[in-house]
């Protein structure tokens, strides 16, 4: 550690990352990249920034709050199979097996082409004050994403209440906790604990579903990109800063969930 | 109360929508699934023959190949699915067509099926490429070391050792793969392939009876995540015989 290093190559030489072919490699990656900025056309750059930066916001807010509210959602539907009498167990079970078994694509068409043509033929609902969200397409995004994220991760949350040593909840019920109390204090945390690796990877898939909400004309970032291949007719560049500005928000969750994981200690035995 | 509730469903009959002759549209919702379950078939089983290269490459390749292969599995699992169709559609298409001008023939228009396909493998095989990674590090490595003592040919040893000893660690990996498979073939509606959900849209579209025609192609898909789920029990069972008992790590 404390050796000093004096030159670039003996630096290469001694890390274990930054091997002579790795070298190579970053300079063929940079060379493509600073090939793309020369050679294709960026033009159209500075009339979409606003929009884009306004797509990015919302697909983190779609991102962000469907994920909350899925993993809200999840527990339940973890611990109703996990723990659960037959009654709530099998509707969990089910609700679960059908949201799995469809695609989110069917599932997001029916809700918005479904329900959005149903609604305005109810004059109550028309009449009442939700009326105003529910002419939106937004809602119905939140919805079916949500409702997928909960069927995929109540899986997780059942196999994860399930991990839970016994031991650990009779010890507290010896405490003398009530039962919410081993739920709050006991059971859940260690069963999220369990999880957070699987919803680090989960998460990163919800990103990867986020675009589908452009077929139900919310504009988030990808929107944006068809919006200038249309406008344009440029066809790969959008594309490519597409996949850049995913894989960057893929890392910053990977980054995150790395962040939250080291908060919890890990005793090994 | 429940009449007026359902009033908006049951304006035409369902069952005159849902039939199988040209005014119902069942006929095009199974030819839909047909041509949804041709897509999956195809891009899973190259996906898999990617994936057994993509393995091998990243356990036994050369410094340069594993780390390229690093960057495609790493790409593949952090773009969405959409937007990995949307560029291999048009630069498959476009390389293909570039190609064939430079040689001197004239354009054609790449079929939406083998677009789909080839599409949905390079997906598929980034996933399959980690799973089957995983399930060859799984077997215990002696037989591997045993194998080669033997002097056998490593396509021999490939086909005798590896890919029958790694199979019950690589199916429940390779059940979710294939259930992926059939669900994500629904994107392809958004490059405007004619498979189940596109076909439903247009149904549904037409007849402005939204709701029958979702909540039928969802029956469809659910029927074909059925049937894959028994016939994967099956395969499980079969690859795991002589086995002894371990609790499922299925997820």
């Amino acid at each position: 550690m404390s050796i000093p290093i004096t030159s670039l190559a003996e630096f290469a030489a001694r890390s274990a990352w930054l091997q002579p072919h790795r070298i190579l490699l970053m300079a063929v990656a940079a060379a493509l990249v600073i090939s793309a900025a020369l050679f294709m056309r960026w033009d159209w750059l500075p009339n979409y920034y606003g929009l884009a930066l306004q797509g990015i916001w919302r697909t983190i807010w779609i991102l962000v709050v469907t994920c909350v509210l899925g993993i809200m959602l999840a527990v339940p539907l973890g611990l109703a199979q996990a723990a659960g009498p037959w009654w709530l167990a099998m509707p969990a079970n089910a609700f679960c097996t059908v949201i799995r078994g469809t695609p989110l694509l069917l599932q997001l068409w029916l809700l918005y082409y479904g329900l959005g043509s149903l609604f305005p033929q109810f004059p109550w609902i028309r009449q009442s004050e939700l009326w105003p969200y529910l002419r939106q397409a937004w809602p119905y995004a939140v919805l079916s994403l949500t409702i997928s994220f909960a069927a995929y991760e109540g899986e997780v949350m059942r196999g994860a209440f399930a991990g839970v040593p016994r031991g650990q909840l009779e010890a507290a019920r010896a405490y003398g906790m009530r039962p919410f109390t081993i739920f709050r204090r006991i059971w859940l945390p260690q069963a999220l604990h369990r999880a957070l690796p699987t919803l680090a990877g989960e998460t990163v898939l919800q990103l990867k579903c986020t675009p589908l909400v452009a077929t139900i004309t919310v504009v988030d970032i990808y929107a944006v990109a068809s919006r200038v291949r249309q406008d344009t007719f440029i066809v790969y560049e959008p594309l490519l800063l597409l996949a850049l500005i995913y894989l960057i928000i893929s890392g910053v969750i990977i980054f995150l969930f790395r962040k939250m994981e080291a908060r919890i200690p890990v005793r090994l035995g | 109360m429940i009449e007026t509730l359902f009033a908006p469903l049951l304006q035409v009959s369902t069952m005159d929508l849902l039939a199988l002759e040209p005014p119902g549209w069942g006929g095009n919702l199974l030819r839909g699934l047909l041509n949804s379950v041709i897509i999956a078939v195809g891009a899973y089983g190259f996906g898999l023959a990617i994936g057994i290269g993509g393995a091998y490459g990243k356990l036994y390749g050369g410094p340069i190949v594993r780390d390229l292969l690093e960057v495609y599995t790493t790409i593949v699992r952090a773009v969405p699915e959409l937007v990995l169709i949307l560029i291999l559609y048009f630069a498959g298409t476009d390389l293909i067509n570039r190609v064939l001008e430079a040689l001197g023939y004239a354009r054609i228009d790449i079929n939406g099926l083998v677009a789909g396909i080839w599409v949905l493998a390079v997906v598929q095989g980034a996933y399959s490429t980690e799973v089957l990674r995983g399930a060859i590090l799984s077997i215990p490595q002696g037989q591997i070391e045993a194998a080669r003592a033997y002097g056998m040919a490593p396509m021999l040893m490939l086909r005798r050792i590896t890919l029958p000893a790694m199979l019950p660690f690589a199916i429940p990996g390779l059940a979710n793969l294939w259930l992926i498979a059939t669900k994500d073939t629904a994107l392809l509606a958004i490059v405007g392939f004619n498979e189940l959900t596109q076909e439903t849209r247009t149904a549904a579209g037409q007849t402005k009876a939204y709701f029958t025609f979702f909540v039928a192609a969802g029956v469809l898909y659910l029927l074909l995540t059925l049937v894959s789920n028994r016939i994967i029990a099956r395969i499980e069972r079969w690859s795991r015989r002589g086995m002894p008992a371990v609790s499922g790590s299925a997820r």
